[in-house]
């Protein structure tokens, strides 16, 4: 069965049509990767499936739940990193985790969590002094602090260097593992390939394709000689003809 | 630990990490206080009208009323206008934390920082003026928590529309100023007129106000003046749970 439905959803804002006809299933225990230009409507879709956003029409379905209605429920169970979520600039690292693992009924260890993601020897820094990755990797330890039964993670590895990018794959691969559904919106190939099971690749608020990351680069025919790659896969999907 | 009481834990850490939230709540009052007395000497001159006690004495619930307004609608406001400018509240709203648990954190963290001020400006006030006790000190602290409570929940409401920092502290300014006319800071107590007197019955920090004096001279406060700051926590409490936007 599968654990997130979309089905033909529209999301405009104003005269701008963000998302204008969305449609996939994620199946559980699997990592799900959206990939897309930027304005391509990666970030609205998930955010309707967060509950943030109202879709215009269509059917959004998370575990079972909608997500605006069941929002108490969705919030329980549901992890997320937002690509733009900030915390207060003087709370500590670990006060942080502290305190958004009292919010859900069944929260990890916060302890155990802050070590994965190599963030132990900066437990008492403020978040405000954090670098640009040290700050994504507390955004992932705050996405998994709840045991989410989904994790919704948004622009994952943007501003990682190559080893803790390496290291938050690793993480990602250890939480499914435990049986968390995983959904990665992401712009990087090589994430994307390594990482996700399958991928949707939208389109100016369109899914152009729905395969796994090999079958959607077997379908590029090769040229000079050279074997394509997802970029090639990508480009020849999302670049006008 | 219930989310609320964690995160007024949470809260009040960050409040003391905050030189400037700690200025104008907590110390303030006292400030305020010790520099009026000093500088007006009439102020701290025994004077003959009122029975050889010091004028102070009666300018000190007006300074509280001062002192609440201060505490809930500048911190307040200000902080919850950043955390939505900043993404604080987006983050938060993809947590199963309620809006009644934050913003009942927010007005837990400030009416502490504001009786820890009241405090310490009473022990300025005794010290440098021998200002007295209260003349009811169970009716004067009701007084103040319910006013407290009162601007509190204004301060939530204005906070929950307000799009921008900028724009809270612009909104707070406009509420601040008519609600520190209507408590008497300009024109305390005999001097303010009967029909100005009439209206600031029904104004939140207007009742509070006349509450602390009326309290403070030893009576009771008024029923009026409890039933306007009860309705205010009701009415604008629920306005702001209601309208609060995480976004």
């Amino acid at each position: 069965m599968a654990i997130i439905e979309v089905r033909n959803l529209h999301k405009r804002y104003g005269d701008t049509v963000a998302v204008h006809d969305v449609s996939f299933d994620v199946e559980r225990g699997e990592i799900f990767g959206l990939l897309g230009p930027n304005g391509a409507g990666k970030t609205t879709t998930v955010e309707t499936l967060e509950g943030l956003r109202r879709p215009d029409s269509g059917a959004v379905r998370v575990l079972g739940l909608d997500p605006q209605r069941d929002r108490v429920e969705l919030r329980q169970r549901v992890g997320v990193q937002l690509q733009e979520g900030r915390l207060p600039e003087r709370i500590k690292v670990w006060e942080a985790l502290d305190l958004y693992a009292s919010f859900y009924r069944q929260p990890a260890d916060w302890r155990q969590l802050m070590a994965d993601l190599g963030l132990s020897d900066k437990r008492d820094a403020a978040y405000g002094r954090l670098s640009g990755g040290q700050k994504q990797r507390l955004s992932v330890a705050l996405a998994l602090v709840g045991n989410p039964e989904v994790a919704i993670l948004d622009e994952l590895t943007t501003g990682l260097d190559p080893e803790a990018r390496r290291e938050v794959w690793h993480l990602i691969r250890a939480v499914r593992a435990r049986g968390v559904t995983v959904v990665l919106v992401t712009h990087f190939m090589d994430e994307a390939e390594r990482l996700c099971d399958r991928l949707a690749v939208l389109k100016a608020g369109r899914v152009v394709a729905l395969d796994t990351p090999a079958a959607l680069v077997a379908a590029v025919p090769a040229r000079r000689g050279e074997r394509p790659t997802l970029e090639d896969a990508f480009l020849s999907l999302t670049q006008e003809v | 630990m219930p989310t609320v009481l964690k995160l007024s834990i949470v809260e009040i850490k960050l409040y003391l990490r905050e030189p400037l939230g700690v200025f104008f709540a907590v110390l303030f009052p006292a400030v305020l206080l010790v520099v009026l007395g000093s500088a007006i000497p009439a102020f701290r001159d025994p004077s003959a009208d009122i029975g050889g006690r010091v004028p102070i004495e009666f300018f000190f619930p007006i300074a509280l009323a001062l002192a609440i307004a201060t505490a809930m609608l500048v911190p307040l406001l200000n902080t919850l206008a950043l955390y939505r400018e900043r993404g604080v509240l987006r983050r938060l709203a993809t947590t199963p934390a309620s809006p009644a648990a934050l913003l009942g954190a927010q007005v837990a963290v400030n009416l502490l920082a504001l009786l820890a001020g009241c405090l310490l400006a009473w022990l300025a006030g005794r010290l440098a003026f021998g200002i007295p006790l209260p003349g009811n000190p169970a009716g004067f602290a009701l007084a103040l928590v319910l006013g407290a409570a009162a601007m509190g929940a204004l301060a939530l409401c204005l906070a929950a529309v307000a799009k921008s920092a900028r724009a809270a502290a612009g909104i707070g300014q406009v509420v601040y100023f008519p609600m520190l006319f209507f408590a008497g800071v300009w024109t305390p107590g005999p001097l303010m007129p009967a029909a100005v007197r009439r209206v600031a019955d029904f104004v939140p920090l207007g009742a509070a106000s006349q509450a602390l004096q009326d309290t403070w001279a030893g009576g009771w406060p008024r029923p009026l003046h409890l039933a306007v700051a009860a309705a205010s926590v009701a009415l604008f409490g629920g306005l702001a749970v209601r309208f609060f936007r995480w976004t």
